[in-house]
Formats: structure tokens, C-alpha cells, sequence
């Protein structure tokens, strides 16, 4: 993932000398890619630079949309709100046509009130706080991921209805994704009164020892965990669980299915279940952008690509379709075009949540997580 | 390994456990505290090296749980490359514990020599400044030169075969923990009272410029002192992180500053002490998640510190000497 | 200066690097895929590196030991800083040209510069607040940015629940910030250097931790959306407009604060602070009252996190507590140390080095914080009064016919 520190020299100069043309260049179309590229959260917001670098090679490979070259412009935000403002200000500034991020659902808000003002569609890979698309605030937000109470509610769901459990306990590591994740899970739980929410505690993430929270979810007589969160945390919630020999159920989040955490975890992740976006592998596109990315990286993509590829081509083919780059017409785009992706044939509803994309329900059998049917 | 079937079955001994809680009460008490145990003897290895450097030169080395972060990814990157060798895992344990104090001593000895020699006799805020200075650098440092990501520890601890049907209680690896801890503090306390070198330490810490007067190699013992509490951390390290299963360069700022508040519990400057205090915050933080919340687990320890401070500034087994002016 | 001995330690300087930074540096292994990838270059790059850092590394303490030699003999060693202050005739016309500069500074340049340069002068608020606190009273404090969030969260509730203007909340924010300041400084009252680190520290993160923890007060770790800027009421902005805005508000703020820090400093209060930072027990000899004099300190600097706080608040629109980490501390302390403790513009300077360099230069912002590391430890080695290090009020008796003793300003 690490770029060479001369690659770093190149990118400076090349923004330079992006900044001095940027104007004489007006015929081309700017997709704008801001996220984390450098810090502790780069490995969420660097995928997505790859997804966008390799539809844009291929359109422009291809003609360009409508004959027009597609020019790519990468801002780092951090994930941090008040860099978010900076990043996007100076996206505007360099006339951008449409966004392709915020990865983080915090610096999401914070940047989109800039981009709303200058009339600017913003699609995300990965934000996923329900407020974005439901609270109406942020009409030029749209996503290719489903939003964090969808997940929260199948999770609800399958413990209820699949097995079945009658006491369920539900922890969140105080993040902004994980506790937000486990409110919904808790407020689905309290109105549905087939099941008792018997425990609802927030981990310390980076603590160096989580026995006593699992001590209270076994004293809880918990037959259930519902785990909001990312892998770390849970794996070492698993483990320690399956340590203290409680073989209850264990559901979790998208933060969760990710294989390191199964690497990690090891046979104690076994029978681990976890919500996940939709499986895409079969999906010829998704192959095909699995490969360009081995052969232009040498290495398997990374979170949240197949949702960053996705929303980059639905960015562009609204810019073709619609042989423009007025708001209303890529707007009018998304919402009335399908567009072939690797997270399928997708067009966008009101809210601006991509119709089609959802999660489902996941079990780590033999190593790996498979699509519980 | 885990089916469906079993988890039905332990639905009602839940049940049973409920109509009882007398027993479960107790039951749920003696796993707190043992769980406190553990959780107070991994403060207590990271706080020994600690309360060893504030004792001899009165300075928070922030960078303290840094050099305890390298410890562990050194043991890591050892463990690496002695598996694909395919060691065996207690030899492996052995070998990347010594290796990973070696390196951790050596860092500890750069460490002071750049960052707080120059400054010995600047400013107390000039050495405290420097030194997280140290943190945030050596904290980068392993950010760039290896992974932001967590990496999976290996469990080098193995569980003991005779000792399996307990393990759900205390797990062999949390018994290595505990009693390594007790062993170090035994041994740093013998340096400590015992040898030449401890005593010149103890010199150097109640006196520096008497102690020099009397022939002491103030350097060399600052030095001794950086090695030795580097090494210990390095020892807990490797330990800690085989019993966490997981690192990433941010652990040692976290454990840093419990180990730190475990230290100025226990009365900083004084070996047991630190154990002692290591094992009160272990114990205050398990009983208030159990009884309490985990979800203000971190405040409730800070209020306990700002407490402990007011109403026993020397700490538990500190030494409380006036201020000389 | 080239000896064979000069070179020779300088080798065995980087030998002894080679070697600490080789399991770091060269080895990365990957024991879940069980691959283990040699660097050897970077081996190179550090040997290298520290064979000349070492060079630079003796010279410097070379030099800084002459220095002291001066300054014992009697030397002065004032900074190219303090003689152009001193200098009237230059002092002048550069400050109406870096007010000119200011004052133009938006309408010649784009939204994007202007935003940062917002970004810097909140941070200048902060850091001459945070200056109080250790440049003049010597009190160590690692949760400052505690402050920092009390106003913005005093601004983004204030105007959800009862729609507070940004006008309202702007002294609401520092009130409550100031209060704060003497929530904390009451229970460390008798704590001092390495124990009052700790427990500042301790109070920033019980504030970030209950923020994120108290839903139903703060709403998490979500964080709160669509605060709105601050507007002259009855006036349509667009956002450039409203940035512009938002830019000579932070500039009068910043012009303000400069104002008041500096009356403070001259004042009675300001030189009790000096004392207490110089020798708590004499001060207290001479009749001043600790108790006072440090509660005032952590409230006046305090206050400034707080109107920051509500700036902040009202220029992102959206604040969560993750902006409000012990890193955040860190870099405003960086602010105050790098340019200099005690000395405003040793703080203008330091915040200007510290925000806009990083930010024009993102390409490299991997490299941030461990600059940042490094450049707190060298400061403190080589430099330890920062780029502009704040001069000591001197007086001198110039004889009666002179009439008043000149009075330098620093």
C-alpha cells in the first residue's frame, strides 16, 4: 500500500503542476477521490484511489465520456472533519465535476455542506451513517453502500428469526460506526418483543484485557452477542469468549467480515457470524476489476474497492448519459439510468441510496465466511 | 468446531445459574478478580520499567510504552522469521523475549543519550516535552517502517496439557503472566537493595551531584537504568502481546499511560509499589466493568488517579518527602 | 573539522544505527501468510542518513556549547527576531505591511487558502491561550484541547436545542470554557510538573470519553451536523462570501487576543504568573497568592480554547469527538514550544510553520507527525526558548536626564 518516497516527489509535483494548468485544461471532466491516504486510517481510503484510477484508465482507454478525457484530482482528508472542509474547498476550488468519497461517515458531513453549495454531486464508497441519505439534509449525497440501520436490522432479523435466541447482548466498541451500528440494533431489539436485550456496554478499544466484559455477557445469560464494531476488537472478544468456553452465538458488522479477522481470531473464529455486502464474487465485473487491480498492483483489492469501483462508474456513466455536468442532469441520471457495476445493475433511489445494494448474512465455516442462504 | 447444538443446551444451566445467585454471585466475583489479576499484572510489567526511570531522574518517559511497542514488534518480526524456520514454539518464545530485550534495551539507551542527557539539568518541562516528543517520533517511526494495520501475535504461550480442563478459569498464559511479573519485581528489588550497581542507583536518585562526589558513574547508572527498565518492558511485550494475540504501533501509548497511573498509584519511584498499584487499577477497572460499566471504565480510573493525587500525593507505598527549597 | 577521529565516530555512530533500526526497518513479516519481506535498502538509507545527521548533531551541540560559554561571559545572544522588533524604523513599516497583506489576503486569493488560513489562526487562538498556561505560568497542561471542545460543543447544542446565534454562543463558549479551566485547576492546585501533565491529561480525555459515551447529551461519537456559520443576521451569504467572513472574524479575534494577551503579560497578574513559573515557593514568599494566580491562569487560558472552540464549531458545521484527541493537545503544545514559550510571536510564527507548512505540502503528510517528534526533541536540545524565544522585560537606569527608564518591549 505504501507508496516510494519518489512517487511522492512526482504526486508533489504533479500537483503543482495540476494547480498552475488547471484551468488551461477546462475540456476534461475532474472526478474528485478524497479520503484517508495517509495515517492510521489510510489502508479504508487508498482502495478507493485504486478503483478510481483503473475505471478512469479504462474509460479513457475507451474515448473518454463523450469524448472528453476524465482527469483524476486525489485529496487526503484524514478522516477528519476539519481537514474534510480543507480538502473540499480546495477540490471546489480546482473546479471538480463530481466527488468520489468521503470515506469516513464524520468527514462525509463535515465536507458536504462545501460541495452542497457548489452544486456538487458526491457519491461515497463506504460511508454508511444512516443520517446522510434518510435526514434529507444532504440532497447531492448518494452511496454505493447500504446504510448502517439496513445492516443493523438484518442482524436483528437473523438472530430472531433464524436462531432464534431469546436473550441477546449487545456490545459496541464507542466508535462512530460501531455504537452507531449497535443504537439501531437496540432500539430494533426493545420494540420486537420476542427477544430481551439483557446487556448494552461499550468496550474500550485498545484495552489490554476484555475478561470482565466477558464475564457480565455470561452472568447476562446471553445466548446471543451482537457485536458492533471493527475486526481487533472482536477478535479479541471472540476469543476470549470461546476461551472461556461460552459457545454463544457471536454476530457482528461489515468492520468484522474481513478475512484478517479470521487470520487472526483462528479456530475461534469458527461459527463467527457477520453482516457483509452482498456477494459480489460470481459477478464477471467484479472478477474482471479484481484482476486489473492484481495485474496494475500486484496485490488482491483492499476495503471497500468492489463500492468504490462501482460508484465510479455510476458517476461517470451519469456524466455520459446525461452529456453533461449540470447537477440536475447527472442528478436525473443516477436516479432513471441502470448502470452495469460490480455490485450489479444499480441506479439510485430519492435519498440517494444506490436500489439493489444490500447486505447479507455471513458464517466463518472452514476458514472462511460463506453466504448463509 | 462450534455447532449449534451445544449453545441450546447451555441456555438452561443459565436458568439454574439464575435460581442460584448466591453461587453465581461468588463465582462472578472470584473471575472479576482473577481477570483484575491479569489485567493488573500486565500494568504492572510495563510500569516496573516506569516507576525504575522516574526513580533515578524524575522524569515521565513518556516514550517508556513506545520502547514497550518495539519490544513487541521486534518479538514479532522474530517470531516471523523463526516459524518459517519452523522452531518450535517455546524455543521460539525464548529466543524472540531475548532478542526483543537486547533491542529494546538498546533503544532505551539511544533514547536517553539524544532525547534527556543534553537536557539533564534544563527545565523539568523541557525534559517532559522532549520526551513525548520521543513518543510521537518512535510511534511514527514504526507507523511508516511497518503497518498502521493490527498484525496477529502468535500464541507462543502454550496451554499446558494437564492444565486444560482450568484453563476457562486462568488460562496457562495469564499464569506465565502473573508470575513472570512476580519474578521481575523480585529481581529488580534485589538489584535494587542488593547489588553495587543498586545501590549506586539509589544514590544517584536520592543525591546526583553527591553521588558523583563520591566516585559514582552518574552516566553509566542513568544508562544501567534505561537498559534495565527497557528490558523489562521488552520482557512484557513479547509476553502481553502473545497473550493479546494482536499489536499495532498505538499499543504502547495506551498501556503507557495506565501503567503510568498504576505507577503514581503505588507510590512512583518504589518497585513493589508499582506492582501494588498495577494490581489496584487492575482490580478497580474489573469490578467496575463488572459491577458498573465498561463504558466509562477509562474515567473512572483518570477521577481515581486526580483522587489518589489529592488526598495521597506520594501514592500507596511512596515516600512522602517535603520539598526542599 | 574533516579528522579522521570526526569520521570515525560519525561511522560507528551509524553502525550502531544500522543496527537499532534493523529488525524495524528491514525485516516486515506477515505471519498469517507466512511471508517474511527483506528491506535492504532502507538499511542503506538510515546508515547514510545518520552518518551525516551525526555530523550536523555534534556541530549544533558544538555551537549550543559556545552559546552558553557567551551567554556566561556576558554575551548577548539576542534573536534576528527581537532585534528587528527593537529596531522602530523597520518594526513599523513591516507590520502595516503584513496588515496589508492580511486585510487583502482574501480577495486575492481562492477559497481554498483562505479556509487554511482560517484553520491557522484558530490555531494561533489557541496556541496564545495555551501560552498563558506554560509560557508565562509554567503549568504543564496536556488536556488543553479539553477546552477546545467545551466551546465547540457549547455552540453546536446551545444552537440545537434553543437555536443559539453564533454571537450568543461566542462568549457563552469561552464563559464555559473558562469555568472549566477552574474546574480542573481546583483539584490540581497543589500538583506540580510531571503529576500535573498527567492529570491534565487524565481531564482531556475524561471530557473527549464522556462526549462520546453520553448519547443522550453530546449524541456520541456521531457527532453533531449542520451547525450553522456564523452570519450578520438578515444577510444571504454564499459559502465563498461566508468564508471571507469567517476569515476577518478569526483575523479581528486573533488581533484581539494578541491585544489582551499582551496587556496581561504587563500586568500585575501577567508578572505573578512569571514568578510562579520562575520559583513557586519564593513567589509565594513575596506575597502572592498561589491559588488565585494558578485558577486564573488555567481560566484565561482556557477561554481562548473556548471562542476557538465555537469558531471551529461554526466553520466545520459538523464536530464529533474524534477532533478532540490528546494529539490535538500535542500539536497546539508543538505550537507553543516550536516558536517559542512566552512569546506571541513566537506562537504566531509557530502556528504558521506547524498548519500552513503541513498543508501545502500534503503530498508528504505521512511525514507529519514524525517531524513533529523530531522537532520537539531538537527544540528542546538546541533551542529550547523555540524559534522566537520571549525576552525578559529588561530596565535599565539611563540617568536622571534621560527623565524615564527606557522600557524594551519584548
Amino acid at each position: 500500500m505504501k507508496r516510494h518516497p519518489i512517487a511522492k516527489w512526482i504526486a508533489a509535483a504533479a500537483a503543482v503542476c495540476l494547480v498552475l494548468t488547471g484551468t488551461a485544461m477546462a475540456d476534461t471532466i475532474k472526478l474528485g477521490v478524497a479520503g484517508p491516504h495517509s495515517g492510521d486510517l489510510a489502508s479504508y481510503g487508498i482502495p478507493t484511489v485504486k478503483a478510481a484510477e483503473l475505471v478512469v484508465k479504462d474509460i479513457n482507454a475507451a474515448g473518454g465520456v463523450n469524448g472528453k478525457m476524465v482527469e483524476l484530482l486525489v485529496e487526503d482528508d484524514v478522516c477528519k472533519p476539519e481537514i474534510a472542509t480543507n480538502t473540499a474547498t480546495k477540490l471546489v476550488s480546482q473546479g471538480v465535476n463530481v466527488v468520489l468519497g468521503h470515506i469516513c461517515s464524520g468527514a462525509t458531513k463535515a465536507a458536504l455542506g462545501i460541495y452542497k453549495s457548489a452544486n456538487i454531486i458526491v457519491m461515497s464508497p463506504s460511508a454508511t451513517n444512516p443520517a446522510l441519505t434518510q435526514s434529507g439534509d444532504y440532497p447531492n449525497f448518494y452511496r454505493t453502500i447500504a446504510s448502517d440501520d439496513a445492516q443493523a436490522r438484518l442482524e436483528v432479523d437473523f438472530a430472531l428469526d433464524t436462531l432464534k435466541v431469546k436473550k441477546i447482548a449487545v456490545l459496541h466498541d464507542k466508535g462512530d460506526y460501531g455504537k452507531g451500528l449497535a443504537e439501531f440494533a437496540k432500539k430494533f431489539l426493545e420494540a420486537d418483543n420476542r427477544a430481551e436485550l439483557v446487556l448494552y456496554e461499550g468496550i474500550t478499544p485498545g484495552a489490554v484485557d476484555y475478561s470482565a466484559v466477558v464475564q457480565k455477557i455470561k452472568r447476562s445469560g446471553a445466548e446471543a452477542v451482537i457485536f458492533g464494531g471493527y475486526h481487533p476488537e472482536a477478535s479479541k472478544l471472540v476469543t476470549l469468549m470461546r476461551k472461556k468456553k461460552m459457545d454463544i452465538y457471536f454476530i457482528s458488522d461489515d468492520g468484522v467480515k474481513d478475512d484478517t479477522f479470521i487470520k487472526v481470531a483462528g479456530e475461534y473464529a469458527e461459527g463467527v457470524y457477520a453482516t457483509g455486502p452482498k456477494d459480489v464474487a460470481n459477478n464477471p465485473m467484479t472478477i474482471k476489476a479484481v484482476k486489473e487491480h492484481k495485474d496494475a498492483y500486484g496485490e488482491d483489492p483492499g476495503a471497500f474497492f468492489e463500492n468504490a469501483y462501482a460508484a465510479a462508474l455510476a458517476l461517470l456513466n451519469a456524466i455520459e448519459q446525461a452529456d453533461s455536468t449540470d447537477y440536475d442532469a447527472i442528478a436525473n441520471a443516477l436516479h432513471n439510468d441502470l448502470v452495469d457495476t460490480p455490485l450489479g445493475k444499480i441506479k439510485f433511489d430519492e435519498r440517494g441510496d444506490a436500489i439493489g445494494v444490500g447486505f447479507s448474512v455471513y458464517q466463518v465455516q472452514g476458514g472462511q465466511y460463506v453466504e448463509v442462504k | 468446531m462450534v455447532s449449534p447444538a451445544p449453545r441450546f443446551l447451555a441456555a438452561p444451566r443459565n436458568v439454574a445459574q439464575r435460581n442460584g445467585l448466591d453461587s453465581m454471585d461468588w463465582e462472578y466475583t472470584a473471575e472479576l478478580f482473577l481477570g483484575g489479576l491479569t489485567r493488573g499484572s500486565i500494568y504492572a510489567l510495563i510500569a516496573l520499567g516506569y516507576t525504575m526511570v522516574y526513580g533515578i531522574i524524575e522524569l515521565i518517559n513518556f516514550a517508556h510504552g513506545e520502547i514497550y511497542m518495539i519490544g513487541a514488534f521486534t518479538g514479532l518480526i522474530v517470531t516471523g522469521v523463526l516459524t518459517m524456520m519452523g522452531w518450535n514454539e517455546v524455543a521460539i518464545l525464548v529466543i524472540a523475549a531475548t532478542v526483543a530485550m537486547i533491542y529494546s534495551s538498546c533503544y532505551g539507551y539511544t533514547i536517553e543519550k539524544i532525547a534527556y542527557k543534553p537536557i539533564r539539568n534544563a527545565p523539568r518541562l523541557s525534559a517532559l516535552i522532549s520526551a513525548i516528543g520521543m513518543s510521537l517520533f518512535l510511534q511514527n517511526y514504526v507507523l511508516l517502517a511497518q503497518t498502521s494495520d493490527f498484525l496477529p501475535f502468535p500464541a507462543l504461550i502454550p496451554e499446558i496439557g494437564w492444565w486444560k480442563p482450568y484453563s476457562h478459569i486462568i488460562s496457562s498464559a495469564e499464569i506465565v503472566l502473573i508470575i513472570t511479573t512476580a519474578v521481575v519485581m523480585i529481581l529488580l528489588n534485589f538489584l535494587i537493595k542488593f547489588t553495587r550497581i543498586g545501590k549506586a542507583m539509589r544514590a544517584t536518585s536520592q543525591d546526583r551531584k553527591m553521588a558523583m562526589l563520591t566516585g559514582v558513574d552518574i552516566n553509566g547508572v542513568i544508562s544501567m537504568t534505561f537498559i534495565v527498565g527497557s528490558a523489562t518492558a521488552a520482557l512484557g511485550g513479547v509476553l502481553i502481546a502473545s497473550h493479546i494475540g494482536q499489536i499495532n504501533f498505538y499499543i504502547g501509548f495506551i498501556a503507557g499511560i495506565k501503567a503510568f497511573v498504576a505507577a503514581v498509584l503505588g507510590g512512583i519511584g518504589s518497585v513493589p509499589g508499582a506492582v501494588l498499584g498495577s494490581l489496584v487499577l487492575g482490580w478497580t477497572e474489573s469490578f467496575f466493568t463488572g459491577y458498573v460499566s465498561s463504558d466509562y471504565e477509562d474515567v473512572f480510573a483518570f477521577i481515581f488517579l486526580v483522587c489518589i493525587l489529592i488526598f495521597r500525593p506520594a501514592g500507596i507505598l511512596g515516600r512522602s518527602d517535603t520539598e526542599k527549597v | 573539522m574533516l579528522t579522521f577521529t570526526e569520521i570515525k565516530r560519525s561511522f560507528l555512530v551509524s553502525v550502531w544505527f544500522m543496527f537499532l533500526t534493523f529488525p524495524i526497518m528491514v525485516i516486515r513479516v506477515n505471519t498469517i501468510e507466512n511471508v517474511v519481506i527483506w528491506r535492504w535498502k532502507n538499511m542503506l538509507f538510515v546508515g547514510a542518513g545518520s552518518f551525516v545527521l551525526s555530523f550536523v548533531w555534534r556541530f549544533l551541540m558544538r555551537r549550543k556549547e559556545v552559546g552558553s560559554k557567551d551567554a556566561e561571559a556576558g554575551g548577548t545572544s539576542k534573536s534576528i527576531f527581537q532585534r528587528f522588533m527593537e529596531e522602530k524604523r523597520l518594526y513599523y513599516p513591516a507590520l502595516g505591511a503584513i496588515s496589508v497583506i492580511v486585510v487583502l489576503f482574501p480577495l486575492v486569493f481562492s477559497m481554498y487558502q483562505v479556509n487554511i488560513m482560517i484553520s491557522g489562526l484558530t490555531y494561533v487562538m489557541l496556541g496564545l491561550g495555551l501560552n498563558i498556561v506554560i509560557g508565562l505560568a509554567g503549568l504543564l497542561d496536556l488536556g488543553y484541547v479539553a477546552f477546545y471542545a467545551v466551546g465547540a460543543y457549547a455552540y453546536a447544542l446551545l444552537n440545537y436545542h434553543f437555536g443559539v446565534s453564533f454571537w450568543i454562543a461566542l462568549p457563552i463558549g469561552a464563559g464555559l470554557a473558562a469555568l472549566f479551566g477552574i474546574i480542573l485547576g481546583f483539584p490540581v492546585l497543589r500538583l506540580r510538573g510531571d503529576y500535573l501533565a498527567i492529570v491534565t491529561l487524565g481531564f482531556g480525555e475524561i471530557i473527549r470519553l464522556i462526549l462520546e459515551n453520553w448519547n443522550e447529551f453530546s449524541f456520541g461519537p456521531s457527532g453533531i451536523a449542520n451547525i450553522p456559520r456564523p452570519a450578520i443576521p438578515g444577510i444571504e451569504f454564499t459559502l465563498h462570501q461566508n468564508t471571507i467572513f469567517i476569515y476577518y472574524l478569526v483575523v479581528l479575534l486573533v488581533v484581539f487576543t494578541i491585544f489582551v494577551v499582551n496587556r496581561l503579560q504587563d500586568s500585575r497578574i501577567g508578572r505573578a504568573w512569571i514568578a510562579l513559573r520562575e520559583d513557586e515557593v519564593a513567589c509565594q514568599a513575596m506575597g502572592i497568592d498561589k491559588t488565585k494566580t494558578k485558577l486564573t491562569a488555567f481560566a484565561l487560558g482556557a477561554t481562548w480554547a473556548g471562542m476557538a472552540g465555537v469558531v471551529f464549531a461554526g466553520k466545520t458545521t459538523f464536530i464529533n469527538p474524534a477532533s478532540f484527541t490528546i494529539w490535538e493537545s500535542v500539536m497546539i503544545l508543538c505550537i507553543v514550544v516550536l516558536g517559542g514559550m512566552g512569546s506571541i510571536l513566537g506562537v504566531v510564527v509557530g502556528a504558521g510553520f506547524l498548519i500552513l507548512i503541513p498543508e501545502y505540502f500534503r503530498a508528504f503528510s505521512e511525514y507529519r507527525m514524525l517531524a513533529f517528534g523530531a522537532a520537539l526533541i531538537l527544540m528542546m536540545v538546541f533551542r529550547p526558548g523555540g524559534i522566537v524565544s520571549g525576552m525578559r522585560k529588561t530596565y535599565q537606569f539611563e540617568g536622571i536626564e534621560n527623565g524615564e527608564a527606557s522600557d524594551k518591549k519584548a
